[in-house]
């Protein structure tokens, strides 16, 4: 059983087997939506489903921490925030999603959503300030507990000559360090945060229209938070799991009830997109000139996002690109390419350990 | 101001201060009455309609909110109650930051001593705790914020530019934590944030191991090399050490709250101005 996890959380299975449950649990088209209804997927989002979801991984938990590596990672002072934001993400998932669906269902009868159906008004006082005296009380409670029964760590005075392995950065930003296994920092620490932030921003002026404002829904607006949830749920949440759970001495890769090994050995025998063509293909030899012998390289990424939101523009997205003119369009596809690069970059590496694509050491320039 | 409340069918009883106490009903509590009560809450006891709504018109605290709500908009599970929570935890480390400030100093000889003892020496020794964990919790309560903003398509007109200011407001959050995770100068706190410093270093155009660094440049003479660049400007030198912690101390206690602040200020003037929470059309 243990062995069973421990494969199966590798990065290349795990990662897998969420998108394919993602897209059946939060359908993007038309499609999509109807086989996650006939697959009865939406019983996730009743009382009973949800108690069921996290029953599951209460027990999971549970017979987790009788395992002493588990329990030692798990229970890491730093580490519990996100054992919470696991139930809390998993909580507002549920409780967001639930509603949204009550609310399909009312506007499939041709009724309105429950936020519409009482138009009276209440008073701040007592009404809100009521509630919101009852959250602070119960927030305050949980930080004093927490404070009282976890000790903020405190390890070894800092020691500029030793560092850690692993060397890990707080746990917000793991997801990002992650992201260092598959491009160079300069891509991962610095241009991906950058198009997050900007991607973020940019939401309200691609998904224009107030229409689908104020009450929770799925299936009116189910492109835009399918696409968001894949980014906050797959490319942040899990790859912050994994960077902190996950990833031992020398950022390899341990199952959760793995020991963290230092002397683990991996072989690393990635290779450049150029050796492939070069030495593999044409069986030349590397060319000196960085030009000739990145080519392929720059070809492909220049095509991806010049060519490619080109490609798409006439066949997926063309009613997208239609209705949206070439500013709006542009700005959503290059967010989303850039997007999708980190999972494209994954698979290359899981399936042909594939190191870089573009590999200029010259200009410290690797893609 | 005072005179509203006759209109609210509860007049004020003159001289009914708390020597008169005997003659006052039960209900009423004489003291809420007196001149030196009404002198701090002009409303009264906000028991009629109207009080209650000067009440939360005459108070700084209470006027952040409208008077009155739609009923969908005061319920838990619309807004989750999360981006309250997250103002709540900015008090609540705004405080006890304050407090541990009077017992940290930030230098390198100092500083790591000067966390042993916030533990073990100083009265009620779980300010550090609180600080700490109120910290984690807050980011993860800024993200839910998002999370459940997105979820009810509030980020839409006319609300898309509190979008962008929530945005710049999660950024900040996460920076105020993180730099504030160098403080206790021990081994988890330099490593981590040599990780985010190396990332620094390999900054395009600004890091002087970043593509592009090179194109910086007059003839032979480089602007951006080890001892001018991004990293270095993150930590006051070449090296992480005495120079960064002041750095990161004075961003943290400082810098990065007044940003915050003035972001917050905006970000709830402006759930007003856009027609208070949000609410099916
Ligand atoms: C320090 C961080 C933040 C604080 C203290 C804060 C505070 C608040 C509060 C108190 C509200 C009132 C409604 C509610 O509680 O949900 C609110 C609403 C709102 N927030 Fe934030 N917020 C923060 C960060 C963010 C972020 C990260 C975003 C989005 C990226 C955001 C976007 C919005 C929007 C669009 C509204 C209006 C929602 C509506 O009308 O339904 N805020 N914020």
């Amino acid at each position: 059983m243990k062995a069973t996890i421990n494969w199966l959380a590798d990065p290349a299975i795990s990662f897998t087997l969420i998108i394919l449950v993602f897209f059946l649990v939060f359908p993007i088209t038309d499609r999509l939506e109807k086989i996650s209804k006939r697959l009865k997927i939406d019983l996730l989002w009743t009382n009973t489903g949800g108690l069921i979801a996290l029953g599951v991984l209460v027990l999971f938990f549970v017979w987790g921490l009788t395992d002493e590596n588990f329990r030692l990672i798990v229970t890491k002072p730093d580490n519990v925030p996100i054992v919470g934001l696991i139930f809390l993400v998993g909580f507002f998932t549920w409780l967001s999603m639930k509603q949204a669906r009550e609310n399909d269902n009312r506007m499939g009868q041709g009724g309105q959503p429950l936020e519409a159906s009482d138009k009276s008004k209440v008073l701040v006082w007592p009404d809100l300030i009521y509630i919101e005296f009852i959250c602070l009380i119960l927030a305050t409670v949980l930080l004093f507990a927490w404070s009282i029964f976890v000790k903020a760590p405190l390890e070894e005075p800092a020691n500029p000559t030793l560092s850690p392995n692993p060397s890990k950065a707080p746990w917000y930003f793991l997801g990002l360090q992650e992201m260092l296994v598959y491009y160079d920092p300069w891509l991962a620490g610095i241009v991906l945060p950058t198009l997050i932030m900007v991607g973020l921003v940019a939401i309200p002026y691609m998904d224009t229209g107030d229409r689908g404002t104020g009450f929770y829904s799925y299936s009116g607006r189910k492109r835009a938070i399918s696409t968001f949830m894949f980014g906050f749920l797959v490319l942040w949440t899990f790859l912050i799991i994994v960077g902190t759970f996950l990833r031992g001495p020398n950022w390899n890769f341990f199952g959760p009830f793995e020991v963290w090994d230092a002397n683990k050995r991996v072989v690393l025998n990635n290779v450049n997109l150029s050796e492939y063509v070069y030495v593999f293909l044409l069986e030349t030899g590397l060319p000196r000139g960085w030009l000739i012998r990145e080519i392929w390289g720059i070809l492909l990424v220049v095509g991806y996002f010049a060519v490619l939101p080109g490609l798409l523009a006439k066949t997926v997205f063309r009613n997208l690109y239609e209705r949206w003119g070439t500013v709006r369009y542009s700005t959503f596809i290059v967010l989303l390419l850039m997007g999708m690069a980190l999972p494209i970059k994954m698979y290359m590496r899981w399936l042909f350990n594939l190191k870089y694509i573009v590999s200029i050491p010259e200009f410290f320039l690797n893609i | 101001m005072a005179d509203t409340e006759t209109t609210t069918g509860t007049p004020a009883d003159g001289g009914n201060g708390a020597g008169n106490g005997k003659k006052a009903t039960r209900e009423r509590t004489p003291f809420a009455e007196s001149a030196f009560w009404r002198s701090i809450f002009r409303s009264g006891v906000p028991r009629t309609r109207a009080a209650r709504m000067m009440g939360v018109l005459n108070s700084v605290f209470l006027h952040l909110h409208p008077v009155r709500l739609p009923k969908h908009a005061v319920k838990v599970k619309y807004t989750w109650c999360m981006g309250g929570l997250s103002f709540f935890l900015f008090l609540v480390l705004t405080i006890t930051g304050i407090l541990l400030m009077f017992y940290y100093r930030p230098t390198v000889e100092a500083a790591y001593g000067d966390i042993i003892d916030l533990g073990s020496q100083v009265p009620l020794g779980i300010m550090r705790e609180i600080h700490r964990w109120g910290a984690h919790l807050m980011v993860i309560t800024v993200w839910l914020h998002m999370f459940r903003v997105f979820m009810t398509g509030s980020y839409k007109p006319p609300r898309e530019f509190n979008w962008m200011i929530g945005v710049i407001l999660l950024v900040l959050t996460m920076f105020l934590s993180f730099s504030g995770y160098l403080l206790p100068w021990d081994q988890l706190a330099i490593w981590a944030v040599t990780v985010g410093a190396n990332m620094a270093r390999a900054a395009p155009l600004l890091g002087h191991e970043g593509p592009g660094a090179a194109l910086l440049s007059i003839g032979d003479v480089n602007f951006i090399h080890a001892g001018a660049d991004a990293k270095f400007a993150l930590l006051g030198g070449r090296f992480l050490g005495g120079a960064t912690l002041l750095r990161f101390y004075v961003l943290h206690c400082i810098g990065v709250p007044f940003i915050v602040m003035i972001f917050m200020i905006v970000h709830f003037w402006r759930i007003r101005k856009d027609g208070g929470i949000s609410g099916p059309t």
